[in-house]
């Protein structure tokens, strides 16, 4: 039977060192929606989102209730609408209708996000990708809730750099179009390169086309408890004993993702997807990736051996999680964004912490340069390149990277930006200055790598 | 069965357990287990219960399980058991 100093390590967790269920993430097929008229493939994909996830807040907020643990945000990813809106949409502005709808349904279900207003082009753009990609400024300008993402390269396919320097343009143009709210669509914009079918995280979550019809994915949390262990085991603590208390914290934290995961599941008579094993930080004291490192023995995130400790952190994060959960996937790992850890902002603050080092730790964390905050002159060619950069990490290494910067129109370095809630807030960081448009405007695609003789 | 752990954690004053159980008793819920320790002048109890038989729904015991504890100036929780049984045992 559980004892009283279980039930009191678990209750501390929750109430002091913000251990929560992230996400709880319902992702809808939209395949069956798609007709050839707008109007009728708009009013198909509202009656289904409310058909499916009209109990997904209320079932979330019970299961919140009954095991006592907060679950921060309950959401919705749909298909790539660029796959939906193919046979219907002839210009930006059709797709612009579809955003508009599914904002619409997200507020009808009084869901956080919805997710999926997305083109994969890894390899090559259909028609209505490139209406998708370039209807983004406007259906963020137009929309709340939709979150946006394009998945510009893969391991097995190589980068399309077409699409790379198209992207370069349309996040400049969104943070134009956004510009009153400090640049703020392009919080809601990531560029993916081997993005995963299931992830539950935004703003990079889409349902994928190999996916059932509707699925549970959850993601969990948890910066502030392994903080919390890792501060309280006695100074000088060899490698051995530091990694196994992480992946034992670990464990604990992605069991309770496990449990209100089937329980969702259970209750919205819809199958359980995965978990997705993060520690994704939030702007509160102490719930901080940065604080971790801190403890693993860093003055400030940023300062060498950042690499090293971060990639420790994050496989022993998926060592103790995979066993945890039955079934494991999305993003899994610990996530690196700038705005949103209070951790990360200090260190940049201190000058300890540079987009190139950021780009660095991407090579052994989940995900990628997110939630980065530039001088909003960067150019486009500019921004294309740090997506190029990116996406190779991620197609050579065979993992999933991404870039989400926000070129704040207005502001440059030395200027803060306030994004609210868990976006949090950042300092805009400075970009390299020179020049990569040769570099970027080539077109094609740079090709697959080689698939041996690693080195 | 169906167990829920209800926690007490807060300044010890007289009468904690003896309001709980009451209300408790009077909800037909059936005490399992009770045990507590004081850590630092604060007063922790665990309790497990069985509700197969309570006579309110899951909601209603729970919210006044927690105007107790504001009348008696403790927080009481109260949380179905899979939680910690979830994290603490394979």
């Amino acid at each position: 039977m559980i004892n009283i100093s279980e039930v009191l390590e678990t209750n501390k967790m929750i109430e002091q060192e913000n251990l929560d269920v992230r996400t709880i993430t319902m992702g809808i097929s939209l395949l069956d929606c798609a007709t050839d008229s707008v109007q009728q493939t708009c009013q198909n994909i509202y009656q289904k989102i409310l058909r499916l996830a009209s109990n997904l807040v209320r079932t979330g907020e019970e299961i919140s209730k009954e095991y006592g643990i907060p679950i921060v945000n309950k959401r919705i990813s749909i298909t790539p609408a660029a796959i939906v809106g193919a046979s219907c949409c002839k210009t930006p502005q059709d797709f612009v209708q579809i955003a508009k709808t599914l904002d619409k349904a997200a507020h009808e279900v009084g869901v956080n996000f919805i997710g999926g207003y997305s083109a994969t082009v890894q390899k090559g753009m259909t028609k209505a990708d490139e209406l998708l990609i370039r209807s983004i400024p406007q259906a963020m300008k137009e929309t709340e809730l939709i979150c946006s993402s394009v998945n510009v390269g893969s391991t097995k396919t190589g980068i399309n750099m077409d699409a790379v320097r198209l992207m370069g343009d349309i996040i400049r143009q969104t943070a134009e179009a956004t510009k009153e709210q400090d640049s703020l669509g392009c919080a809601k914009l990531v560029v993916l390169c081997n993005a995963p079918d299931d992830n539950p995280f935004m703003a990079g979550a889409f349902h994928g086309v190999s996916e059932a019809d509707a699925i549970i994915n959850v993601g969990v949390s948890g910066p502030g408890v392994v903080k919390y262990v890792l501060e309280h085991l006695p100074e000088g603590t060899n490698f051995e004993v530091l990694c196994e208390t992480i992946k034992k914290t670990a464990f604990k934290i992605t069991r309770v993702g496990q449990l209100v995961a089937q329980e969702a599941s259970r209750r919205l008579g819809i199958p359980f997807g995965i978990i997705d094993l993060s520690l994704a930080p939030t702007p509160a004291i102490g719930d901080s990736v940065a604080d971790i490192l801190q403890c693993i023995g860093l003055e400030r995130a940023g300062a060498p051996g950042t690499t090293a400790a971060l990639a420790l952190l994050n496989d022993q994060v998926k060592k103790g999680g995979v066993m945890a959960s039955s079934y494991v996937g999305g993003l899994s790992g610990a996530f690196i964004p700038v705005s949103e850890d209070q951790g990360m902002i200090d260190a940049v603050l201190a000058g300890a912490l540079t987009i190139e080092k950021l780009e660095a730790m991407t090579c052994v964390c989940s995900v990628g340069l997110d939630m980065i905050a530039i001088p909003g002159d960067t150019p486009a060619t500019t921004i294309a390149g740090i997506i190029a950069d990116e996406a190779a990490i991620g197609m050579v290494n065979q993992k999933t990277t991404a870039v989400r910067v926000i070129p704040v129109i207005g502001k440059t370095v030395g200027d803060t930006v306030e994004f609210g809630g868990l976006l949090g807030y950042a300092p805009i960081m400075p970009v390299n200055k020179f020049s990569c448009d040769v570099f970027v405007n080539r077109g094609g695609r740079i090709p697959a790598p080689i698939h041996s003789f690693k080195n | 069965m169906n167990r829920i752990i209800i926690t007490v954690v807060g300044k010890d004053t007289v009468g904690i357990i003896a309001a709980v159980c009451t209300y408790l008793a009077d909800k037909q819920v059936n005490i399992l287990d009770i045990s507590q320790t004081i850590v630092q002048e604060y007063f922790n109890m665990m309790m497990i219960v069985d509700i197969k038989n309570c006579s309110v729904a899951f909601d209603e015991l729970r919210d006044g399980l927690t105007s107790i504890g504001e009348q008696k100036g403790v927080q009481v929780k109260c949380q179905k058991e899979e939680i910690f049984d979830q994290m603490h045992r394979i």
